[in-house]
């Protein structure tokens, strides 16, 4: 049985406006209004206790490119970095444009992740950008948002009937905002250490061209784009106008767009390549900002494993992405509620309420007979990351050797605690 | 000074005193080629290998005539008769060459730090003879070379760089070194080649030809460089010739005796008016003699650079 | 030695080359960089006092030939070579200001077969102070100063010192 009391913590609740110290009683794997008798306790006192954070944007790789990741070591990230709940990416292979890979993410899941996994299901056959996937069948197959990411809608017109068709179901579209014709074959943002290093650039109106484009499709058609991985200050800008004029546009933030840029790239490692890339100091503080204020409404880690030869390679040569799930916390609270931009429990919603909110999932929250789904933090351990210890099956990540404050210590998942497991 | 690097990676990373003692000591091998007996022994019994990843006739032979004549072995490795088609790693081919007891990798390659990924692998010396549009150091310090044998110096003088700047590893390397050693650099060319971000290197950039060379010392021409561009970027080979190409008519207005460089090679009636390329100011064709001494004295200098095995 | 033993031995140097030699007119000096090269100067000076000819005068950079160049954990600075004249058929005649292992000359020796095919090669220096580690002698001699190896000996302008 799922029963578990978590004593004396600091209880951080947001959906319900709750931030005291007090239990949290978990009975058959749902929150519960007073404790089982034979609950297992977790002491929590001198630690913050919030319902279980929700990653919305990753990469799990499987089917197709188990040798990066798969469900099962993706989602042991997940939980190593206090994760409950990942939306994963349809770029898969084949890609989630079918209900059949979405049957078989959330067979495998079942069967071997220990997080929940919420399948994002493609915009398009095959993320081809051309024609729709069989959106209401893969709705009814349990996606719970659509996008193309990995790729981005380039057709006005497609994304236009895209949105109109995902309003009918009620899903969320989420979007990789590039336009392939400026970004074309770049490799690091477009500026000063792009040109000194003789590298192509990705320069930042590649992803404000397709941010303004989302928002006057979803003013026009009066339904949700969410904009994924927000990397330049013109786009934060612009997301923050158009909400102002109440258009349904959200965005998101990726820790490494907020704590690196380009300027590390300068070492030709391609552990700093990814898409959108690190941009300049001025976009690091508009993204800060945006997360302050509420612009930005979630924070998400894009956690894309790359065997380790893929990207031991000349830079230009490398796949895009990074691993972000097991330092994605530490690095939030540092940029964060460290540094005094967000209090703790405007950080929480960024990973509860915002995702939650967002895909209207019935997660984010501790309220009697949710789902046990809880994260047990200490905000103020110190700790180095080692990537050699990751559960990834990839080594990809620039945080390797850093010095970290802030980690989740116990991560549950419908009242069963799933991180640390027990040897 | 003591030369201590084992790699040439980038101009970059050179002290200013560094980058003159290489000039000087190529000043000896421009000796050694004007002997009878060109040839030294300096690396007898040692490896140079030409990892050419990107092709290149001029750079190869230069590498390879100069490796010759400091009496080492040399090994050619291009790209379309290697493994690197049959989809070996830039690693693996690299560890294969030190497997094999190369003792100098020099290695051109279309990928920007290539070169630096090489040297931080390997214990072998490692000379970078293009990577990218990042740097080709051997030919900005034949370039300076050639400047100081024929001005004397290098410091105070105007130094025009004329043409694709973006995609130009020569043009950064030149721009590094030149700005080091105390020249006053003008880049200068389309708008769409010719970045502003430069001026924070310390250049002037301009985009008006005849204003950019008009007390120009020393006007460096650069190749549209085709293999690295987008398409996209300028009109026509035509429209280039005409607004920014160094007619006679445009060099008729410089200083009666600026010099006219060019990396080679030269496409006749697009950047250069295909008589200027023969004139008497033209220096074209000594650079190409000065680019050997100078890689001489490179593969001299970092091929020397070893750990002392300790006596036993 | 001071700079009147220096200028002395240096003359009577001079003297010695000419009594010994068969044809003034085919005499060359190198002068051996770094040290050598002063004193050349000097010794052709001396011999165009003596004879009312000029000698040719040319310097010798041996960096390049030297053989402990790959055991040396940096490159040794390289000078200048300076050789204005025809060598074949010349009787070189190599200055060096000290004479120790005898590694120095066979360098020059090696690197002036390049120039061309001399018809003699003698060796003239100021000091030789011992220590020869291969079957090289100097023809003339300005001093002998026996040394152990831990000394050293320095030869300025005017004067020589041993350490």
């Amino acid at each position: 049985m799922n029963n578990l009391t978590i004593r004396n913590g600091r209880v951080i609740d947001p959906a319900n406006k709750v931030d005291t110290v007090r239990d949290v009683y978990v009975r058959d794997g749902k929150i519960a209004a007073e404790p089982a008798p034979d609950a297992i306790v977790v002491d929590a006192a001198g630690l913050v206790v919030t319902p279980g954070l929700i990653d919305l944007h990753v990469h799990l790789r499987e089917p197709g490119r188990s040798d990066k990741e798969t469900i099962e070591t993706g989602t042991r990230c997940a939980a190593f970095g206090g994760f409950t709940s990942v939306v994963c990416m349809p770029n898969t292979s084949p890609a989630a444009d079918n209900t059949g890979t979405i049957a078989f993410i959330k067979q495998r899941a079942e069967a071997v992740g220990c997080v929940n996994v919420l399948p994002a299901g493609a915009i398009t056959k095959g993320i081809e950008g051309a024609e729709l996937a069989p959106i209401g069948s893969l709705k009814r197959a349990g996606i719970v948002a659509i996008t193309d990411d990995g790729r981005c809608v380039q057709s006005n017109e497609i994304m236009r009937r895209a949105l109109e068709y995902a309003k009918m179901f009620e899903l969320p579209l989420m979007d990789h905002c590039q336009d392939n014709n400026l970004v074309s074959d770049g490799v690091m943002h477009e500026g000063y250490w792009s040109h000194l290093l003789g590298m192509k650039g990705w320069p930042s109106i590649g992803e404000e061209i397709i941010v303004a484009r989302n928002i006057m499709l979803a003013e026009q058609v009066d339904w949700h784009v969410h904009c994924q991985h927000l990397s330049s200050a013109g786009s934060v800008r612009l997301v923050r106008e158009a909400k102002k004029r109440g258009v349904k546009i959200s965005a998101e933030a990726c820790p490494h767009h907020f704590t690196l840029t380009d300027e590390s790239c300068k070492g030709y490692d391609a552990n700093f390549k990814m898409s959108p890339p690190l941009r300049e100091p001025r976009d690091v503080e508009a993204i800060l900002e945006g997360l302050a204020d509420g612009t930005i409404e979630v924070i998400c880690s894009d956690h894309a494993p790359h065997c380790a030869f893929e990207k031991e390679v000349e830079f230009d040569k490398a796949p895009f992405g990074i691993l972000g799930l097991e330092t994605e916390l530490a690095l939030s609270l540092m940029a964060l509620v460290h540094k005094k931009l967000l209090t703790l429990p405007q950080l929480v919603e960024k990973f509860t309420t915002g995702p939650a909110r967002l895909l209207r999932l019935d997660k984010g929250t501790l309220s009697v007979g949710a789902d046990a789904d809880i994260t047990v933090m200490d905000p103020a351990r110190e700790w180095v990351y080692d990537v050699n210890q990751t559960a990834s099956k990839s080594r990809n990540t620039p945080f390797h050797g850093w010095s970290l404050k802030g980690k989740a210590v116990t991560t549950i998942v419908g009242g069963r605690v799933v991180w640390p497991v027990k040897r | 000074m003591n030369w201590t690097r084992k790699d040439l990676i980038a101009i970059q990373d050179l002290q200013p005193e560094e980058i003159v003692h290489i000039l000087d000591t190529a000043l000896t091998f421009e000796e050694v080629g004007q002997r009878d007996v060109k040839k030294v022994p300096a690396l007898r019994g040692k490896t140079m290998v030409n990892l050419f990843i990107e092709p290149s006739t001029r750079t190869r032979t230069s590498f390879e005539l100069a490796a010759h004549r400091l009496s080492a072995d040399v090994v050619n490795i291009m790209a379309t008769a290697s493994s690197i088609t049959k989809g070996e790693t830039l690693k693996d081919t690299a560890l294969n060459l030190q497997a094999l007891h190369a003792d100098i990798i020099v290695i051109r390659h279309s990928s920007a730090g290539a070169a630096k990924f090489l040297a931080d692998r390997l214990d072998v010396s490692v000379i970078n003879a293009g990577d990218g549009a990042h740097e080709h150091p051997t030919q900005a310090l034949l370039d300076a070379f050639t400047i100081r044998q024929k001005k004397g110096r290098i410091a105070g003088l105007n130094v025009t760089i004329l043409g694709d700047i973006l995609y130009s590893r020569v043009a950064r390397s030149n721009i590094h070194l030149l700005t080091k050693l105390g020249a006053r650099v003008t880049l200068a060319g389309p708008s769409t080649l010719v970045p502003r971000v430069f001026e924070q290197l310390g250049c002037r950039v301009c985009y008006n030809v005849e204003e950019a060379i008009a007390d120009a010392d020393v006007i460096n021409l650069l190749r549209i460089q085709h293999e690295r561009q987008r398409q996209t970027m300028f009109p026509s080979i035509g429209e280039y010739a005409t607004i920014f190409g160094l007619t006679k008519e445009r060099f008729a207005r410089t200083k009666p005796d600026a010099l006219i460089m060019h990396p080679g090679p030269i496409n006749r009636g697009v950047e250069i008016d295909s008589d200027l390329a023969d004139c008497k100011r033209s220096v074209i064709l000594q650079q190409v003699s000065h680019g050997l001494a100078v890689r001489m004295a490179v593969l001299y200098l970092c091929a020397s650079v070893q750990p002392v095995e300790e006596a036993a | 030695m001071d700079a009147v033993a220096m200028d002395r031995a240096l003359t009577r140097m001079a003297h010695e080359i000419v009594e010994r030699s068969e044809d003034i007119g085919k005499i060359a000096l190198v002068g051996i960089q770094g040290g050598g090269v002063r004193l050349a100067q000097r010794l052709a000076a001396k011999l165009q006092e003596i004879t009312g000819k000029a000698v040719p005068c040319g310097m010798l950079d041996i960096t390049m030939h030297r053989d402990d160049l790959s055991l040396r954990k940096k490159p040794p600075v390289a000078r200048q070579t300076n050789i204005q004249f025809d060598v074949t058929g010349k009787h070189i005649i190599f200055v060096d200001d000290v004479l120790y292992t005898g590694r120095s000359t066979r360098a020059a020796m090696s690197e002036i077969t390049d120039f061309g095919r001399p018809a003699r090669i003698q060796l003239a220096v100021l000091v030789d102070r011992g220590h020869r580690e291969l079957p090289i002698r100097a023809d003339f001699v300005g001093k002998n100063i026996p040394t152990s190896k831990e000394q050293k000996v320095r030869v300025l302008a005017e004067e020589v010192i041993v350490e």
